[in-house]
Order: C-alpha cells, then structure tokens, then sequence
C-alpha cells in the first residue's frame, strides 16, 4: 500500500467493464485514495490467530434433493430483455 | 375516529378496528390514498404507487389473519410481482419484477397489501438516500434535511403517516440509521433470519432485511410474519421462528445491558450523547443492570466493511449488463462496448466508486493485504461481541452520531458520509441482530430531529431486545411524537 495508493482507477474501471470520463476518473482517483489511506489501519489489528471469516455464522454447505422445480418459461425469463427474438436475448455479434 | 385520523395509527391499533370491524379494508386504503396525495408531493418517499390494486385486494382482505388488511410500504429493492423494482438505479430502467420475494409471498400469506415501492440510495449504497437516481427523499421532521438511507423512503414513509409499516434492507445500518433519523422504529434481524430471496444482491455476506414501524410491537408483528427458513435462500436459517410478541410487556428486572466503551466517541452531538445518557437511566430505573464492556476492535470496523462490501458488490452487481433485463446503451459497436456503455451510462458515481474498490480490492497482488486481512479483522470482531454477550443480554449505543444532516451537507466526501454508519456496521460484520428506537430529540434551527437508540443482540436474540425496546418505548412518549407535516396534512 503505497502513499497515494496501486489503485489506477482507469485500469480498474476497465476490468469492472464501466467506462468512464476523464472527469469521473480524476475524482474517483482521489475519493479512492482517500479511502485506501483510511483502511490502511488495518495493518495494525493482529490477525495472526484468528482464521478468515467469509461471514457471520456457522452454516456452510446446505444441500437439498436433486429435483426439477417450476420457474420460469422462456417466455418470462425474457420479459425484460432489452432486445430478444426466437425465445433468445439478442446481443451484438461476439464471434467473427 | 375519522378517516382522516387513521393513518397515523400504528398497526397493533389499526387491526384492532379492523377486526372489531369499526373500519373497512378499503377505508384504510382510501385514508392512506388521502395521506400520501397530501404530503407526498413534499416527502419523495414513494417511486411507485398501485393504490388501485391495493384497494381491489383490500375489498377480499381477510382481517383476521394476522396482518390483514394491513397495507405495507416496500423499499424498491425488492421484487414484488408486477411491479417495477428500480433499485434507484438507471441502469434497471423499464424493469418489472416477474416473481414475489419470498418476504412479498409471507406478507400476502400473512394478509398484508404491498402498495407502493420506496425510495433509496442506489442498491442501498448510501447513508441518506441522495445517492437515488430517481428522486430526493426529505425528512418529514425538517424538509430540508436527508431521511438517512439506504432506506429512507420506507423511513420517511413511516415517519409521515403515509406507511403503516414498511420492509427496509440492511447491509451496514440501512433500516436503523434511517430510523433513527427519521424518528421510527428499525430492526435489522440477525443474518440468515429473514429469507433474501428477491431482495436485489448488494453484499451477500451482510444483507438482511427488516421492517420500519411507528413501534416496538408493530415491528415485532411483522417479523413474526417474514422470518424463517426458505429452501431457496441458502443463508436462511432453518431454525424456529418465535412469537416476537409474546415477551412484550414484561419488564426489565433481570436483565443485564452493556454500554461498550468503544462507543463513547468524540465526535458525537451532544445532545445524541444526553439522550442515550437519559435512556440508560430510564432503563436501569425499569430494572436493567448496567454494566460496562469493551468492543476492542471497534475502530476496524467502517475499514473491514468498505473492503468486504464493495468486494461483494463488485460480484453481484457484475450482473447489470445490459444483456438479461433494465437499460441497455444505444448501438453497442460489439460486447465490450455494450457493457462498458451501459454500465456507465445506467450506474450512478456511488455504485461506479464501490464497483471499483471492490475490484481492486479482489485484485491479483491486493487480495491478501486487503479482503484477506479483512475478512481476519471481521472474525476478531466477531469474537467481539461473542464475548461481550457472555456477560450482558444486549448492548447500548447511539444509532447514529448525530441527528439528520443537510441535504448535500456530505455529498462532496464519500468517507465523511461512510463513517454515518460507524455504530451500525459491526452488527452487520458480526451477523447479530439489532434495533432502532426513538429516544429524544435534538433542537437544530427551530427544527426538533429524532434521536435514536440502538439496542444489540444475541444472534437469533430478536425477542429479547423487542422486549427491552418494547419496556423503554413505553415508558417514554417519544414513539408519540409526530411530525409537523403529518398535523398539516390533518387539519386540511
């Protein structure tokens, strides 16, 4: 974690698939660094006894019977798609 | 009794008219179409409004069932059937939802009418509900001052007598900031007590939802009607669902509250920190021990929610694409191009900012040094509070710092407007449960705000701290209370 933060927030953006303008990267940058610099204290709690918690209590893999249940038609899977056709969402043409 | 008077009664009063048949379904329906139209226009809690389809259920209301007849308002990130769910976002533009929620279908089994979808930050990423793309929320005890958020249209909604009760979501404080702020009542269940089937995804390890009330019981009412196991949220708990009721009305004796040390920040409005004074008197006069306790790792805890959060969100919200549903950008050149465009046309700057951290955060080379150590930090937080219920029932401390800010007072600083959360986020990283009650007000420039007083549980501890929220809201009358707008709207 260096001074003003690794975070290019440019790169970032372009991997979370959000283009962005000029101006909303500068401030980004700056309201993301700001942030960085605040949860640099957590280097200073010991978390060398302690194991990962991913959340709050102890239930892990819950399982049930391998069974078809009713959901959605195709039909209403598609109710809201911006463009479909044929029972198919429809978007640009992604293999040559 | 007129019909003007009934939407400011609380639920427990209002079923009891219904069912002692003094008022009709649809002469509650008709009350509150009234209200709304009346201060509405001033508050902004509302996005979407069906009153007529409200009404036509209300006609085939059956009253005895425990929430019958009983119209609630839904915070707009949740799916009910029909209905559009914006999520406050652009990028959900034209959507409607095409399944219930589970809570939706356990309100309908329990004889509620959802009506009407509220305003919030955009997928509840906020503190004060200007982070909407759709409208401004105002506090209905100052117009000139923020509700809280993220669900401060169910708050403001309660707060102004146009919701009998409402469904908020909580990720980091998002019903009892809100609450408190607003001057109602916020619970945010322990993790995995109310199924989030429906409720759009912002971070999974932390979401919960809960209800917004005028009181204690009301909010008790509702929960006895939304918790429980669901086979198809894999987080739901599959354990027994209680009467929330049944405790209230007993008294304090016997029980033993914390005051964590940790939470006597400077910082804190004065007149917040003389309110929560006054009300650990008032509790210790009503029988609770008082007892002091330390929350060692508090001061992690704002840092370890703002990584996991946004790691989390940055997942779910990868969804929003342009592909499946909501908005999509004009003439996308090819795939790159249609989601880049979408997202960053259809997204708000919150929801960019929190996109980006978190997946930064997440990064190849910065997992370790921030989720990682994060997610250690929770588990010391955790523990926490785990040993701290080892000696009390329930813990005490302001909801928020300090009462409703200025609309745009904090919207230039994303870390002044992340710290609003900082008594309300460790119960989220912890996974316990916790409500908001009203307990005083602070006089700012001729205005009386709400103070609200947050009481913290064991987890699946939902009955205990009802019943000391129950005992101290009624030996007070600040749950009484109402807003100026709501004696307007009255007299006309």
């Amino acid at each position: 974690m260096a001074a003003n933060s690794d975070l290019d927030v440019g790169y970032v953006a372009r991997l979370a698939r959000i283009n962005l303008s000029e101006a909303e990267a500068k401030a980004f940058q700056k309201q993301l660094d700001d942030v960085l610099k605040y949860v640099e204290k957590l280097r200073e709690a010991d978390v060398s006894k302690v194991e990962a918690a991913s959340h709050a209590l102890p239930i892990f893999n819950v399982f049930r019977e391998d069974t078809s249940q009713d959901w959605f038609s195709a039909e209403q899977a598609l109710s809201n798609a911006p463009r479909k056709a044929n029972d198919l969402f429809i978007v640009p043409k992604v293999v040559e | 009794m007129t019909e003007k008077d009934l939407p400011a009664l609380s639920i427990a009063d209002l079923q009891s008219l219904l069912r002692r048949r003094e008022v009709s379904a649809r002469e509650v329906i008709n009350a509150l179409r009234e209200r709304i139209e009346a201060v509405d226009g001033e508050i902004g809690a509302y996005l979407f409004l069906d009153i007529d389809a409200a009404a036509k259920e209300a006609e085939k209301a059956n009253v005895d069932l425990p929430l019958g007849g009983v119209p609630i308002a839904i915070k707009d990130i949740i799916n009910v059937m029909g209905q559009p769910c914006t999520c406050g976002s652009k990028i959900l533009q034209g959507y409607h939802a095409a399944y219930d929620a589970t809570v939706i279908k356990k309100l309908r089994a329990a004889g509620a009418i959802p009506f009407g979808k509220t305003n919030l930050d955009e997928f509840a990423m906020g503190s004060s509900t200007e982070n909407s793309a759709m409208k401004l929320t105002r506090n209905p005890w100052d117009l000139s001052r923020v509700p809280g958020g993220s669900s401060g249209g169910s708050a403001a909604a309660v707060a102004a007598d146009t919701a009998f009760g409402a469904l908020g979501s909580d990720t980091g404080g998002s019903v009892r900031q809100p609450a408190a702020l607003s001057g109602v009542v916020g619970l945010k269940p322990t993790y995995g007590r109310v199924s989030r089937f429906g409720l759009v995804a912002f971070a999974s390890s932390l979401d919960q939802i809960g209800p917004l009330t005028k009181t204690v019981r009301d909010a008790a009412l509702i929960m006895n009607a939304i918790a429980g196991y669901d086979p198809q949220d894999s987080t739901a708990l599959n354990e027994a669902v209680p009467d929330y009721t049944a405790n209230l009305g007993s008294d304090l004796r016997g029980i033993r509250m914390g005051l964590p040390r940790e939470y006597m920040i400077e910082g804190a409005d004065p007149e917040v920190k003389a309110a929560i004074d006054a009300a650990v008197k008032q509790m210790n006069s009503l029988g609770a021990e008082i007892v002091d306790v330390s929350l060692p790792h508090t001061d992690y805890a704002v840092a370890v929610y703002y990584i996991l959060a946004t790691a989390e969100a940055s997942a779910n919200l990868a969804r929003f694409d342009g592909v499946r549903y909501g908005y999509r950008a004009e003439n996308p050149r090819d795939m790159l191009d249609l989601y880049g465009r979408t997202r960053e046309l259809g997204l708000g700057p919150e929801v960019k900012r929190r996109i980006i951290l978190g997946t930064y955060v997440l990064s190849s080379g910065y997992y370790d040094a921030y989720y990682l150590r994060a997610q250690k930090v929770r588990e010391l937080i955790r523990q926490d509070f785990a040993k701290a219920f080892e000696k009390v029932d329930a813990l005490i401390s302001p909801t928020s710092p300090v009462p409703a800010f200025k609309l745009g007072e904090r919207t230039a600083d994303p870390l002044q407007m992340y710290l609003a959360d900082i008594f309300t986020i460790a119960a989220n990283l912890a996974g316990i449960c916790g409500i908001s009650v009203p307990c005083g007000f602070a006089q700012v420039d001729g205005h009386r705000l709400p103070i609200g007083l947050q009481l913290l549980g064991k987890p699946l501890d939902e009955a205990r701290i009802f019943q000391i929220a129950h005992a101290y809201e009624q030996s007070t009358d600040w749950h009484k209370a109402r807003p100026p707008i709501t004696q307007s709207a009255q007299k006309t």
